[in-house]
Formats: structure tokens, sequence, C-alpha cells
């Protein structure tokens, strides 16, 4: 086979999380050199949020870690963290890309990552990857186990960056790092391909205001409950509930929360099933004797054992399923806790209110907000659920443009392993375009 | 023998600090013989926690490396690199697991967690300082893939093989390539015509001069290795001997044949979805149609949901609906599984359309029973809460899908692990779901779960990509833990050979004397054939006995000072 030159041999993937690190593995494996691209400071994505992951229970961070040092490690990796796709031109096989590395005001060539500029940082402002359950500082590190490790300045809230007077980190720093004056840098570089995998997020549940979130104290999110299970979360691990820090005896789930739902997303987020099975499993582990209690609509356990998974959960951890879909929750008398309104199955159903200690609302999984913008640039369509539209089932992983792919959660709805897979498929067929006749 | 071991002692967060006191182990540790360092970190893979660990192996002169973590199969390659970044042979680390062995087990006894993990510590240590550099060696690896089955994610995966410039033999055993594809009409929720994606696919591998099709073939034999097996395919024209880099197991699925549930075999009227599928495909339009799901899954026994047929369902009963204006569509069903966007928007079509759905429970399923020509399905409807009598000209039974038949043979000829239900055991449910255990063998398609047919040709593509890294890469580390034979103490007694489940040892004259030898490409380091020598002839690299010994001794001396 003649040899390519080697600009074709460049893939550039944007989204760090399982789908965008799996597909750089796979194409940096297969001799390609991969320019990753990711939007925060550190690689990892939603996965790196989950405690546990279903039906295995087997340790979410545990397991992503190792894959997260190699993209770091591979030498065909060159990670762009906190940076943004500006612009691209040009056709396949010779796109032309252009990135913005953002300030992070950080040297990251000096920055050990030892945290001591953390300790004394001063401004405090919501930690986006404890889902807003407690505060970080305006220097920070997005998780211990970030890739790359090195603090980010977030210069929407810190003193000096707003011109306020400060400079705490930069005397505090014995590496000398901290960089007030960094600008945004551009890099631009030729590639092949462009693989698209910037993931989904959960959908403000506070805008279908019957559910209280916002409102009643003890109302979660999955995502929420996901990092107080957490053992690296802000509870340590131990499910307590807001409103007084009491351990929560009686725990709800709320299935389709904004999707299966004409008025907001009609699609199936297909997850939600599972993790709240998963969840209620794990928080009747950290507190014995809890009662958790399901709402669902359809049980959708259609993967490799977890039909068997929801059965454990029913038999050996007492998991309540309730076919109903709650109108509405209000907050009791003492503020405490909420009250569920539902009601029972069957024509012949009946109005029930029901008091639990803690609610969890299971969100639909909406794509990443910068879909958009990102299809834009990119010139891609979205299906009309804002979700990269692959028009062809025989190409699962092609959008309308040649060159450009797409896998994992912002193609649609899936799970971690159809990602994965998805991801590797991506692999293959950017393999395919360059080394094929294909092109 | 002066050597100076450092020893890592990890948090993992709280997954290890909240039952083991760390510090305590990282004391005890400190008075162990020929511990030069030890320390703790909060999470050891962390970049951070690399990071450490190399630069005390630099500043403290260390070499070899305990780590006290978690467990080998997800992260020894990661401290190994460690190691060898900072100058250490890889080989002379040790792993020490409390985690799995110790904290997560031992959650609720903090003080009995913490002195296991000194006792485990303590082996780690005594077998570390015993540890021996090994050098990996390298093979090369055969530019060529078997695909097995030729179904379309089997073709799939072929044809990227291809298209990637790799030689690539796509095994199927009947005449005709396609798969399940063959006998069905449509793809939903698509609504692509089946046939025609066949036609697709085997049109651009039969352009290829790369694809070798055997039809009508079967692989009888694989020997070997990742990088050079050797797979025997018994074609009509006899044996054929393909040496290949890598293989692609993609062997599928088959619809369970319902064993008389609901008058199936009784009435006539009474089918299978894929016997619906014929009769779509012959222009034949029933009217009154009830179709019937979790027809022998999720229920005793066969407790999986099949994933595929609810959506089959659906895409059915929504071609009936449109065919004609006066049909009378039903599905009874215990729950819709349409996961995702475009299943979901099946469904919200399908039901208006005007199929009317109805929902069951296991614990009263309903009843066919024959009135003359039809036959009246009777079921008690959860939602409506009363029984309801449908008629039908046709029952359609959703029955899950099945592992091939053969698949017990495919699993043994190449060694790699089929579940309870007897589909194909990856690797790694959640981050390695194309590949299997066995380096160089990969999976796709429904041989390994039930999968719709996009979901089948993405994981063909996956598997092409997986099975493409070693093959363009042209080489493959053999690993160092192997083992090896000590010619004078072999009785050449061939019991090792039998005990050796991946053929990797031989018999062989050396200078005139017959003794076993073991091929370290193809060992796997099981260290079944250590325990079949009677004469203490092989031994296990980097699990000798003597090193095993000194692990046990360290335990005994540790518990003995514990009791003390």
């Amino acid at each position: 086979m003649e040899e390519v030159e080697s600009n074709m041999r460049r893939v550039v993937v944007i989204g760090g999380g399982i789908a965008g690190i799996q597909a750089s593995l796979d194409l940096a494996d297969r001799g390609f050199e991969v320019h990753l691209v990711e939007k925060s400071p550190s690689i990892g994505g939603h996965m790196a949020q989950l405690d546990k992951t279903f039906p295995t229970n087997d340790c979410s961070m545990c397991i992503l870690s190792p894959k997260m040092i190699m993209c770091a490690d591979h030498a065909n990796i060159k990670l762009h963290a906190y940076s943004e796709i500006e612009e691209v031109s040009g056709n396949f096989p010779e796109f032309k890309v252009t990135i913005k590395e953002k300030a992070r005001y950080v040297d990251v060539k000096k920055c050990t990552g030892c945290g001591d500029c953390i300790a004394k940082c001063p401004v405090k402002v919501p930690w986006e990857f404890e889902e807003g359950l407690v505060k970080r500082k305006a220097v920070y590190l997005p998780f211990p186990q970030a890739v790359p490790r090195k603090v980010t300045i977030d210069g929407d809230h810190c003193r000096t960056i707003q011109g306020k007077k400060c400079g705490v980190c930069k005397k505090i720093c014995q590496a000398g790092a901290i960089d007030y004056e960094q600008e945004d840098s551009i890099v631009e570089l030729d590639a092949a391909c462009i693989i698209v995998a910037i993931g989904f997020e959960l959908m403000d549940a506070s805008v279908m205001s019957q559910y209280g979130l916002g409102v009643c104290k003890d109302v979660v999110t999955s995502l929420q409950l996901e990092r107080i299970l957490s053992a690296s979360g802000p509870t340590g691990g131990h499910l307590t509930r807001h409103s007084d820090n009491m351990e929560p005896k009686k725990l709800a789930f709320i299935q389709c929360v904004g999707s299966r739902d004409a008025h907001m997303h009609g699609y199936c987020s297909s997850v939600c099933c599972m993790y709240a099975t998963k969840e209620s499993i794990l928080a009747r582990e950290h507190a014995p004797g809890l009662e958790a209690t399901i709402f669902y609509m359809d049980m959708r356990a259609t993967g490799k054992g977890f039909q068997e998974f929801v059965s454990r959960a029913k038999q050996n951890y007492g998991v309540r399923y309730i076919r109903s879909r709650p109108a509405n929750v209000q907050l009791p008398a003492g503020g405490n806790g909420v009250l569920v309104n539902y009601e029972t199955s069957g024509l012949s159903g009946e109005s029930v209110t029901e008091e639990f200690d803690m609610l969890v609302l299971c969100p639909a999984l909406i794509p990443s907000k910068d879909a958009g913008k990102l299809a834009e640039i990119l010139g891609i369509d979205l299906d009309e659920d804002g979700f990269i539209d692959m028009p062809d089932m025989a190409r699962p992983v092609d959008t309308s443009r040649k060159g450009v792919l797409a896998c994992g959660f912002v193609s649609g709805p899936i799970d971690i392993p159809d990602s994965v897979s998805q991801a590797s498929a991506a692999a293959a067929r950017a393999a395919e375009l360059v080394d094929g006749g294909d092109r | 023998m002066m050597v100076r071991i450092g020893v890592f002692i990890c948090h993992c967060g709280h997954n290890i600090a909240s039952a083991v006191d760390v510090e305590e182990v990282v004391e005890y540790a400190k008075t162990l013989p020929w511990v030069a360092h030890a320390g703790h970190n909060l999470y050891s893979c962390s970049e951070e926690g690399l990071g450490s660990i190399k630069r005390s192996i630099t500043e403290n002169k260390l070499d070899r490396v305990v780590v006290a973590a978690c467990t080998p199969r997800t992260h020894e390659p990661l401290f190994r690199r460690a190691c060898e970044q900072a100058g250490i042979n890889k080989y002379l680390f040790e792993f020490v697991n409390i985690r799995e062995h110790c904290s997560w087990i031992h959650a609720k006894e903090p003080k009995e967690a913490t002195e296991k993990a000194k006792k485990l510590v303590a082996m780690g240590v005594a077998k570390a300082a015993l540890l021996k550099p090994q050098t990996e060696s390298e093979a090369g690896v055969i530019p060529t893939a078997v695909v097995i089955g030729g179904g379309i994610s089997g073709l799939v995966a072929a044809a990227s093989l291809v298209e990637q410039g790799i030689e690539t033999h796509l095994v199927e055993q009947t005449d005709r390539l396609g798969g399940l594809l063959c006998d069905i009409t449509t793809i939903g929720p698509e609504g692509r015509h089946a046939r025609t994606l066949v036609k697709d696919v085997v049109q651009k591998l039969e352009a290829s001069p790369k694809t070798h099709i055997h039809r009508k073939a079967r692989v009888s034999d694989v020997k070997g290795f990742i990088g050079s097996f050797e797979v025997t395919i018994e074609g009509c024209d006899g044996p054929t001997k393909v040496p290949a880099g890598a293989i692609i197991v993609a062997t599928g699925t088959r619809e369970f044949a319902p064993t008389g549930e609901y008058g199936f075999g009784e009435h006539p009227q009474v089918i299978t979805q894929l016997e619906l599928e014929r009769k779509l495909a012959m222009g034949e339009k029933p009217k009154r149609v009830v179709f019937i799901t979790c027809v022998g899954s999720r229920q005793p026994g066969r407790e999986y949901c099949s994933r595929v047929c609810c959506n089959v369902t659906l895409k059915n009963a929504l071609a009936l609906s449109k065919a004609s204006p006066d049909s009378r569509i039903r599905v009874i069903h215990r729950d819709i599984m349409s996961s995702g966007s475009a299943a979901e928007k099946l469904y919200k079509e399908t039901s208006d359309s005007g199929v009317r759905f109805l929902r069951y429970g296991l614990e009263r399923p309903p009843e066919v029973v024959s009135d003359g020509d039809r036959v009246n399905v009777i079921v008690y409807d959860e939602t409506l809460d009363e029984v309801v009598s449908l008629d039908a000209d046709l029952v359609v039974l959703a029955v899950p899908m099945l592992p091939p038949d053969d698949s017990e043979v495919t699993g043994k000829l190449l060694k790699v692990p089929r579940d309870k239900f007897g589909f194909f055991l990856e690797a790694h449910v959640k981050l390695r779901p194309v590949e299997f255990a066995t380096d160089g063998v990969f999976i796709c398609g429904s041989a390994r779960w039930p999968v719709n047919a996009r979901e089948c040709i993405w994981q063909g593509m996956a598997a092409a990509a997986k099975a493409s890294i070693p093959i363009k890469e042209g080489k493959v580390v053999i690993q160092a833990i192997t083992a090896e034979v000590d010619p004078e103490k072999c009785a050449a007694c061939g019991n090792c050979v039998l005990a050796c489940p991946y053929e990797a040892i031989e018999i062989v004259d050396q200078d005139g004397n017959r003794a076993a030898k073991v091929n370290e490409a193809q060992c796997k380091g099981c260290g079944t054939c250590v325990a079949a020598c009677h004469n203490d002839a092989v031994s296990q690299k980097g699990f000798t006995s003597g090193q095993l010994g000194a692990m046990i001794d360290a335990l005994v001396k540790a518990s003995l000072e514990g009791s003390r």
C-alpha cells in the first residue's frame, strides 16, 4: 500500500469523554497522529463523575483512569485540554482545523499540580464536577485524577483577572507557574478526518417545576446522587439529604423527567432505567435498611445482564418498581423530604400521596449544548432532537459530511459499551477513508 | 543480596482508606526487610501518584517497587510503565491488591482489614525481593485476518478490513451471505431494505482481490496465538490452512423455536416473527394480527431481554397497520423496549397509526384458543384492568434470539468463554465490548448479545479496528511471564504437554536429550504445567517456587507477630 503523507494520517477528535478517548486510543495504536480536543480542563467526561457502572457495579473512575493516562502518555496523541474548535475549513481529506487553547493563566510546563494555590485561593464558586453540591476555588483542579493534572484559573471568577486586588496564588506558587497575563492561543493544523464525540448533558430538570428541583431541598438529580454515592464525592460516599444532613430511609426516583415527553424531549434517554436501578442498589448498600422506589413508564433493560440486574435489585435489595409517572411533588409541612403525588396503574388506579425522605430526578439526557455551534462550524446536520444526524444506517458513524465522523451519545442516546464500540467503529472508518480507495 | 524496595500504599480515595488504616500500613511496611521507602497516595494511578512513585524511585535509589492498591487487571500496565520510565525493569514491580481482596470485602471490619493489608504487603515485599528482571520479545504478525460468520456483522468487519488494505478470509457455513437479514424484509426503525443492504456490502467485498470468501465452510481447527494463528477452514474442496494475525468471531444468532407456547405448533395461525417476515416478503398482508412479546424470555430459565424483538414487532405492526386501512393490529407486551430516539419515534408512530397496545404481566399471560379458521387471544390487560378477547387471523410470537447451536464448539476452538446463556463473553462488559480476553481474537454482533442491524454494523467495524491494530503494527510484544523448563531435570514424561491448555509445550530433542520446550509466544503464563510437573523441572517466571515460598514464609511470620 502506498504510504500517505503525514498530515493524511492525522485525525482530530473533538470531545474527551469515554467515546473520544477510545477513538483516540484506537487510532493512535493504529499509527495515526491524533489531536484530542477537550473543552474542559481535564479529559474524562461524564464517566469520570460516575460512582459505579451498571450492571456489574464496577468502579467507574477505576476503569476509566488507566485509559485517561494512556491518552496522556501515548506518543501519537496530542492532548488539547481546555480548548475549543474555532474554525474548520477545507474538505476531506484536507481539513484545516483551528483550535483555540483557552488561557488557563497557568504555565502548564511549570505547574506540578501540587495544589498549594488551591488551598490559599479566597474565591469559591460552584464545583461543576461535583454538580454544584459543593464549591471549588477560582483556581482549581477539576478532580483528583484529572488529566492533565494542571490547575486552571477560572478567569470569570479570579479576583486578579477581574481587576481586583488579590494575587495570592502567584505569591504561593513555588514553581512560578501562575501567569495572569496569559492569553488564548491558536493552533492550526491539517487533518484528514474529524471525529465528533462531545457527548451529552442533563436537561435542566428545574424547568419542570412540578418536580420541585431547586425548591425542595431534598430533590436532587441523578448525577448529583452519583457524586453523593461516590467515595471521592463531597460526602465521602455517605448518603445524606441536603435539608438536615440526615441519612434518608425512603428514597424515590422519577424516570423520564423530560424524556418520552411530547412537551419536552420525545425520545428515550436509554440509560436511566439501568442507572436508577444501580443507584438504588448502591444507596441501599450505603444506607442499610433504605427503601428505594423507582417510578417508571417501561422498564428498559435490554443489555447484557440488565434484566438480571433489575431482578437482583427487586429480590436482594427490596427495590420497589412502580409503573406510574408522578403528577407532581410538594414540600411537606416540616420542610424536609418530599411528598410525591402519583396514580397507581390501570383504569381503576388510585391517587396516592406518599412521603419520601429524598427524591432523585432522572432528567432527559440532551446533546451537549455545543452541538449546535459545532455542527455549524463543521457543516454537518443535526436531527430534530439536536443529536448529530447519521443519515445512513449502513455507515453508522458517518455524519452528513464526508470525513466528519461521530460517535457516542452525541449521535443518539446510548450506554458506555455502545459508545466504546462506536468509538472503535469511528476509528475503523477513519482508517478506511484514509487507507482505502473510498475517498 | 541488597535490594531497595519502595512500597506505595494507595488510598483509592475512600475505597481503601475507609476500611484500611493506610498510614498504619505504611509504618508497618517501613519495618519490613529490604524496604528503603514507604509512602502513600490518595490515588496512586493519577498523574500525581505516578509522578510521586517515579520521583521516589530516583530519590531513594529504589530497584524494586510494590504498589498496594487495586487490581492488576486494569492497573498493572500503568505502574509497570511508570517503573520503566524511572529506569527500573518493569518486571521488578509487584502488585498487591488491598481493595478487591481486602477493603471492599472487609468494609465493616476496619481493624481486621488493616491487619490483612499488612500481611498482604509483607507477602508482596517478600516476593518483590526475589523478582528478576525479564525481557519481552517481539513476534511478527501475519497480515491476514479471518472472520468467522457471514452475517451482516461479519460482512462489515471483513469489508472494513479489506478497505484498510488487509487480506481477509470470510468463513460462512451456509451458501448465502447476509445471515438473518436474508430472511427479513426491511430493517427497523429506518425501514431500510435488508437484502439491498447485504448486497451492497457483498459487492464491495467481492470487488476486492484481498477478499477470500469461503461459502459452505466452517472452521475446524485453530492453532497459534495473536500474530500467528493457523486457522483450518473446512470447505467444499477439503481443508485449507490459513495463516492469520487476528480472528473475528461473528457467528450471529438464531431465533428461539417455541415449544408449544400460545398454541404454537397446534394452531397454524400461531407463528414466529421470522415466519411473519417470510410472509411479508411474499407480499401477504394479514389484517387481524396479534403480536405477543417476551415469548420465552424475561422469565425464569431465560431471564434476559433479547433487545431486538420489541422493535421488530413495532416495525411489522406499523407496516401491517399502514398496509390496509381496515386492519386490526394489536400488540400484547410487558414493556416496550424502544430505547433511544429512532426506536421511541417508531413506537410513537406505531401507536399513532392505530395499533392497539395491551399490557400483560408474567403472572397472568394471555391464552390462545382456536375458533375455526381463526384464533382468539384472551388477555388480561393491566391498563384497562379487564379481560379482553381479540380475534386474529394470525398470532405472531416475538421470541428471543439465542446463540447459534455451534457456539460451544466455536468457543472451545478459540478458547474463548461464553456466558450462562451461551453468548460469547467479552473481555470487559463496559470498556472492551468487542475484544476477547484472548489476545488477537475479537467479537461482534449478536454472538455476543442480540443487537439490531445498525449495532451489528458498527460492532463489525469496531472489531475490524481492533484486529487492524496488530496487523498494521506488524509486531506484537510477547509478555515475559511464561513457563520455562530446566532440561536437566526434565524426564520428557509429557505431563506438561497434556496439561497445557494453549498447546504451547512440545517435547524436543536437544543435543540428544529429549526434554519439554515452551513456545514463549504461545505461553499465556497460566502455570498449569508447573503444577503438572513431577520433577520440579518447570517454573514460571515471576512466580517461581522460591518467590511463592517467600510469600508464604512472610505470611506466617506476619501472622505470628500479629498474634503475639
